[in-house]
């Protein structure tokens, strides 16, 4: 499919939603950038916390592994931040190391980071190789804006070694959905105003586009809604108190 | 389950595609990111760009190409050709590459394909190999019949004392998070891939491995999954001369029982 014929169908996000993409040298931004400005959004690749300030949507990415990951964050003064964003239930996508984050922490390299969802990023077990590297499926544990008008077990791009696995009672509430290679593992997660894919949308053609749109529609509403409850308090919303 | 990759292969020189056969008769094929934009469409899991001239003068145009071609075609772009170091891999991958492929450069100093995979981790790092039979003698009644393969360098054009089976061993033990073996005897032969390499590198190795050179008919390509247990399948001028589309490929896997990504007219 043309990635260009996906836009008629994905509906249109508003137009300007104010994403912040996070940019701690940790890959390829260019695709990302893209992507999201093909489907309407106004893209900022953030890399200090003043670039966070009148985003409307924040975007986690990259790849490789968490400990050097959390030095650079750290060192651009961003985790904070990031966790406070979190913390006043703004909308947030993690993408593949930018959901690995969110967990408690790596045993890659036994890094701590950000502690949003229990459990821990694991190897994949059973991997017949590794890294795992192309298309696969994406079968869904229940339905989420953020994949609408894509098929159930539609393939997108994955390449890492290593996946969270969220732990404890609220663990199946938050996946999203799950992919096998050698054995299930979590391929999405959904903690209310957080999301987090392991596959790479703006690297998925058509369908991963798509994606991209639904999360600049579904950021848009929760944005929406979230300053209807909060505009008692006042215009503009002064972070800080969480 | 995880889909066997169809790859079309772009060489690069001075900015404009290149016919396949590498370095002699270059005859223009067009504008890397129109082709890639156009192989995107028809359904190519991934692409690869091979800077055949990696020149340091060509390097910026080759950056600017990468990034031209990353704001095209929403698929995974590996970029090879020139990278010699840390900084020239953060360069390609910032320019919205998503894997570096080592050569030669990995060949005279593997710590580089160390050094880049604890900066960008292995999955970024690819180790292309470029390999070549090595014929027996024949002279020798008790000498091991197996075939062996030796490493070339710069193109094809040089030879090293490696063995590519070995190599190919070390190179993911050093942190290769993916191999694109390239047969030389194969390469702009059109008679098929040589599955014995292929297999005998796939046994011995946990990465995928991105098979190359020889791709002619859509049977090749199953041949080199089912024999020669590539991950993903390369292929350069079949491609660009529209002599077989990329769909024509994916039938062909699907057809033999491999899973393939849904393409316009092939429902996976």
């Amino acid at each position: 499919m043309s990635w260009a014929a996906s836009r008629a169908g994905s509906g249109e996000p508003r137009v300007g939603l104010r994403v912040a993409v996070v940019d701690y040298g940790a890959g390829n931004l260019v695709s990302i950038e893209q992507g999201l400005t093909f489907v309407g959004a106004d893209v900022r690749i953030a890399r200090t916390p003043g670039d966070l300030e009148d985003a409307e949507a924040v975007i986690v990415p990259g790849v490789g592994a968490a400990a050097p990951a959390m030095r650079r964050l750290a060192r651009a003064g961003l985790v904070d931040p990031l966790l406070r964003w979190i913390a006043l239930g703004k909308p947030y996508l993690g993408i593949c190391l930018g959901l690995q984050l969110l967990f408690d922490g790596s045993d890659e390299d036994g890094a701590a980071t950000f502690g949003v969802i229990p459990g821990r990023t694991v190897l994949l077990e059973d991997a017949p190789t590794l890294p795992h590297i192309g298309w696969n499926q994406v079968e869904r544990r229940h339905e989420h804006a953020l994949f609408a008008g894509l098929a159930d077990g539609t393939d997108l791009y994955f390449v890492h070694s290593y996946a969270g696995r969220p732990e404890g009672a609220g663990a199946d509430a938050i996946t999203l959905a799950e992919t096998e290679h050698g054995r299930r593992f979590v391929s999405a997660v959904d903690r209310g105003n957080v999301l987090g894919v392991q596959f790479h949308p703006e690297r998925s053609g058509g369908a991963g586009i798509r994606l991209l749109g639904n999360f600049a529609r579904w950021a848009t509403a929760l944005t929406a809604g979230a300053g209807a409850e909060r505009s008692p308090v006042g215009a503009g919303g002064t972070a800080g108190s969480d | 389950m995880l889909r066997r990759r169809v790859i079309p292969c772009l060489d690069v020189a001075n900015g404009r595609v290149v016919k396949g056969t590498r370095f002699v008769d270059l005859v223009d094929e067009g504008d890397p990111p129109e082709l890639a934009a156009r192989y995107a469409d028809e359904g190519a899991d991934e692409l690869v760009f091979l800077d055949i001239t990696a020149a340091p003068e060509g390097r910026r145009t080759l950056l600017e190409i990468v990034e031209r071609t990353a704001r095209r075609a929403f698929i995974p772009l590996t970029v090879g050709g020139g990278v010699r170091s840390v900084d020239d891999m953060r360069d390609v991958l910032r320019a919205g590459a998503d894997k570096v492929s080592l050569n030669t450069a990995a060949v005279a100093d593997p710590s580089l394909v160390t050094r880049c995979a604890a900066r960008f981790g292995r999955q970024a790092v690819v180790v292309a190999i470029d390999a070549r039979r090595i014929e027996s003698s024949g002279i020798e009644p008790g000498a091991d019949a197996r075939p062996r393969w030796e490493v070339l360098v710069k193109g094809g054009r040089e030879t090293t004392s490696l063995e590519a089976v070995g190599w190919a061993v070390r190179a993911a033990e050093l942190g290769a998070g993916e191999l694109l073996v390239t047969s030389i005897d194969r390469d702009g032969t059109q008679s098929g891939y040589d599955t014995e390499l292929l297999r005998a590198i796939t046994s011995r190795v946990s990465v995928p491995v991105i098979a190359s050179g020889g791709a002619a008919a859509p049977s090749d390509f199953v041949a080199a999954v089912v024999e020669g247990g590539a991950d993903a399948v390369l292929a350069a001028s079949i491609f660009h001369r529209r002599i077989h589309a990329i769909a024509d490929v994916k039938r062909a896997l699907l057809a033999a029982g491999i899973p393939v990504r849904a393409t316009q007219g092939v429902a996976a």
